[in-house]
This record gives C-alpha cells, structure tokens and sequence, in this order.
C-alpha cells in the first residue's frame, strides 16, 4: 500500500484512517518555537461524510486512499441499486443506498453527478448545483398572487418536498438549488 | 502569467509592505534612543543549534579549486554570534536577522522569517519584558500586557499544578481535554504539555485583548536559559514566551552563563537525536570559548517579526506580510 507523510498533507489529499477513507479540509502546523512539531488535520471521513478532527505527529505516515472523482449520468434504479453511465465508454456503475445518500431526492435521469470512486467503486454521489424538476403534488395555485408570499409545500417528481410561491401548479417545471434545496425559479419546459 | 497555477505576484499587498518598512524604521528608533545598537552577523556558520526540534538548512562550502565540501548551517537565531560579541563587551545590542528553519510552514510558520533579537545586559527578565511592553505598545499599539506565571497558566486552565504532578496526571488531562488524539498517540512529559498549550490554551488567548507574557516555565524547558527556584522551591527555567491573540510572538531568557552546563544540554540534545535518529549537530566551539571567558549577566529575547505584524496589522496568514512568502 501507498503511504503518504505528513509533510506531504494539504487540503483535498485523500488517505485511509480506521479502514475507511478520508479527505483533508485543512491542515495545520502546530509547532511551538523548539518544540515537536504536530499536524493538527480536519478531514471529512468520505463513507459517513462527518468531519472529524486527528493529531498526527509531522513524519507520521498514513495510507493514501485511491479515491477519484468522475462525472457519471444517471441511468435509473432497481430499488436496490441507483444505475450511472460514463458517457465516453458507456460503461454502468451501481451506487447503493449509502452512496446514494441525500442525493436520492435529486436524482434525475440524464443529469450529470459527481460520483466518488473508492477502489473503483461508487462511495458518494453528489447533485449538480442545479436541477429542474416537475411539481406532481401541490395545493391548487391561486391566481393573480406573484407576490410569492407565504409560500406552500410542493412535492417534486423525485419525492423532494420544497417550499414554492402560492401560484405554482402540478406540471410546472422549478429550478432547485440542491444544496440548500430551495426553490429557485419557474424554468422553462 | 503564473508557474504551477502561482502567480509571481507579492504574497502581502503593497500598502502592507510599505507599512512593514515603517515598523522596522519606528523598531530602529526605538533602539536607537535607549542606546542599544544594531549589529550584523554571518547568516552560514559551520555550527549550528542542537535543539532535537529545530532543524537548519545545510548548504556546501567548497573553495575554488578544491572538490572539499565544508558543511555550513543557515542561522535558525543570530543567537550564538550575537553572545560571542556580548562576550567581547560590546554592551546592549540587536539584530534584526533572516532566519532559517527548515520544514516549517504553515498560516503561522515560515521557512524563512525575519527575527528581532535583543540582549541586555544588567537587566533582568522582568525588566527584559518590561522594555518589550514598551517597544508593543509605543511601536504596535498594543495594549498593555499581562503576565502569569506558567504555573498560574496550568492552575487556571487545567487546575493542576504543573511543577509537582506526575506524568501521568498531564497525560490524562491532554486525553481528557483534546479529543482529536488518536489511543495509540503517546509523547512525553514536555510534549503534553506543548500540546495542552496549543490545543486548549492558545485558543483561550485568542480573546485576551492584551498581549500577555507567560514566565517561569519548567526546568526540563529551559533551553538556553538559567534554572533558578521559584517561591515554592520548584525548579523552574527563568525565561518568558510571548502570547499575542494566541500566538506565540516572542521567547525571552535570563542567560544561561556557564559554559560546562550549555555544552551539557548541547550534548544532551545530540543523545536525543541520536535516539530519533536525527543528525548529530557540531558544537559551537566558538560560543562555547566565548562563555569561557565569560558573558555579561544578561536577559535576551527573540520576536518573530513578522508574526508580530501579522497581528499588528490583523492579518490571517504570516505570508500576507511577507513579499513573497514561502509557499
């Protein structure tokens, strides 16, 4: 297995701690005038995505994880597994539910989502910033109000509920922004 | 147009550096009017510090027509040649050098940075840091400081008293204080305590709107420092650091004067790094000769300058001060 130092740490580095794979938000040097010299790193633990905080003592090694982004288009699910295609070589990858994660209720066929490959395998699927999905169930619309005030729920054809001006009615298609899963805009069909 | 996606533009903005030539003309001033007075020393020497944690550059003399490589060491302090002159009787005097030290970097550290050192003879420490509260507040516009003993430091954070407890009892309270350390970590006693101190007391600082100066620190830290006893018959290193916004800014000591004790931490310090299988560093014979002969009672002290700017000037980062910071 590949090792890497600490000396060799800086944000983005991927590498293993207790079997699972991690990525580095941050690294710090801590080291007082002559004192030993410690590397405090913030990392995100890639499989249960929480960010946690390790001590390393600088010259440490730990193993680098073989962990790649790729953009794949989303083909369609069987329950199970959620299908993606990389579009040069057509190839299909299987994310399960873990992988899947949050993203399920952004998920849409022909979008592109940046998967992230653990040893070739899906570990983390994340939504474009965008995607524009159709109302299916909503209060009816009333007329004349553009003001949007208030706002009521509206569920979308993936199951995500969000928050929509009163004037919206099943059929319309809306711009979601999905990290903050708020509506955005009416798009057009 | 940049190499490697950097640009070749200044790390620290214009109307900053311009700034920074201010503060070494005012710093300068300072020295100037209390008669202390600025000296210049090789930056190579063919000695260097033994400290196990301090690592200098290394670079090659090889004199024309010869294939004899001489190993020289970049300055990681002007400390020892500034001794050698204090030995020689050239009375108050400070440099304000470019210092090396190799590996370190990061938003606080610098491979390379410039150090403002003082030495005083007849003053003592508490004397020392009362001038450096003059140069932070008329220079910096700093508050006035504060000062706690390290021992009132460890009472105050971790109700423990530093001095007499057992290894053990700082082992645990580090454990119980900073969850980010994994169970097979283990260092020693000096090493848990440099960590509390960054860990859970820097932080604290970070609020303290004055500087704040942290004395009588424990024997086994003592570097170049004397050792004397503190009111409760404790042993303890009579020097002082530095704490500004939670940054470690300065490192002042009461001089350590016997020659037999220095060249015993210098040996001392080269077992440890045989241990660590780190290299050996020669002695400085010249220092040592120098202390021989005798080196005025003295208090000295040693300011990161261009952290003290970083702060000054309310920057996040030691390069947004530096012109091209090393990165």
């Amino acid at each position: 297995m590949a090792s890497v130092s600490t000396n060799q740490f800086k944000s983005g580095l991927k590498f293993i701690l207790d079997g699972d794979p991690c990525s580095i938000i941050e690294n710090e040097l801590v080291k007082p005038g002559k004192g030993q010299a410690f590397n405090r790193v913030k990392f995100r633990n890639l499989k249960t995505g929480r960010v946690n905080e390790r001590t390393f003592k600088s010259g440490d090694s730990v193993e680098s994880a073989d962990v790649m982004e790729v953009e794949l288009e989303y083909s369609y699910t069987d329950g199970e597994f959620w299908y993606f295609m990389d579009a040069k070589t057509f190839e299909q990858h299987a994310a399960d539910q873990n992988a899947i994660a949050d993203c399920k209720k952004w998920l849409k066929e022909q979008y592109v989502y940046t998967v992230t490959q653990w040893n070739g395998s899906p570990l983390l699927v994340t939504a474009p910033n965008f995607v524009n999905l159709e109302v299916t169930e909503t209060d009816p619309g009333l007329k004349g109000d553009t003001a949007g005030t208030g706002g009521k729920p509206a569920t979308l054809e993936t199951g995500a509920v969000v928050r929509v001006p009163l004037f919206m009615n099943i059929g319309d298609l809306l711009r979601i922004d999905t990290r903050s899963g708020e509506y955005v805009e009416r798009a057009k069909k | 147009m940049s190499v490697n996606g950097k640009s070749w533009r200044p790390t620290a903005d214009i109307e900053t550096l311009k700034k920074r030539a201010q503060y070494l003309a005012d710093v300068r001033l300072f020295f100037a009017e209390r008669g202390v007075w600025e000296v210049e020393t090789p930056i190579l020497s063919t000695a260097a510090p033994t400290a196990p944690y301090l690592d200098s550059f290394t670079t090659d003399y090889i004199p024309i027509g010869t294939q004899t490589k001489q190993r020289h060491y970049l300055q990681t302090s002007p400390e020892f040649a500034m001794k050698r002159l204090l030995a020689a009787d050239s009375g108050s005097i400070y440099q304000i050098a470019r210092v090396f030290r190799n590996g370190e970097q990061g938003k606080l550290h610098s491979s390379e940075f410039t150090m403002l050192e003082w030495y005083r003879p007849g003053l003592n420490l508490h004397q020392l840091i009362d001038e450096v509260n003059g140069l932070l507040q008329h220079v910096f516009q700093f508050a006035a400081v504060m000062r706690l003993s390290y021992r009132g430091v460890f009472e105050f954070f971790f109700k423990l008293n530093v001095l007499t407890c057992s290894d053990d009892q700082i082992k645990h309270c580090a454990r119980a204080r900073i969850n980010s350390l994994p169970d097979e970590f283990e260092t020693d006693r000096d090493g848990w305590l440099a960590l509390l101190i960054s860990y859970v007391v820097e932080p604290k600082l970070a609020s303290l709107n004055c500087p704040l100066f942290i004395y009588d620190f424990p024997a086994s830290q003592a570097q170049l420092a004397k050792i004397k006893y503190d009111q409760q018959g404790n042993a303890v290193a009579d020097r002082f650091e530095l704490y500004i916004g939670g940054v470690e800014i300065a490192n002042g000591y009461n001089e350590l004067l016997d020659a037999d004790e220095l060249r015993q931490r210098f040996e001392q310090d080269n077992q440890q790094r045989k241990q660590q299988d780190k290299p050996v560093i020669p002695l400085d014979e010249d220092l040592l000769a120098a202390m021989q002969v005798g080196l005025p009672e003295c208090s000295g002290v040693a300011i990161g300058f261009d952290r003290l700017l970083m702060l000054a000037l309310d920057k996040q980062k030691i390069s947004q001060v530096q012109s091209f910071g090393f990165e």
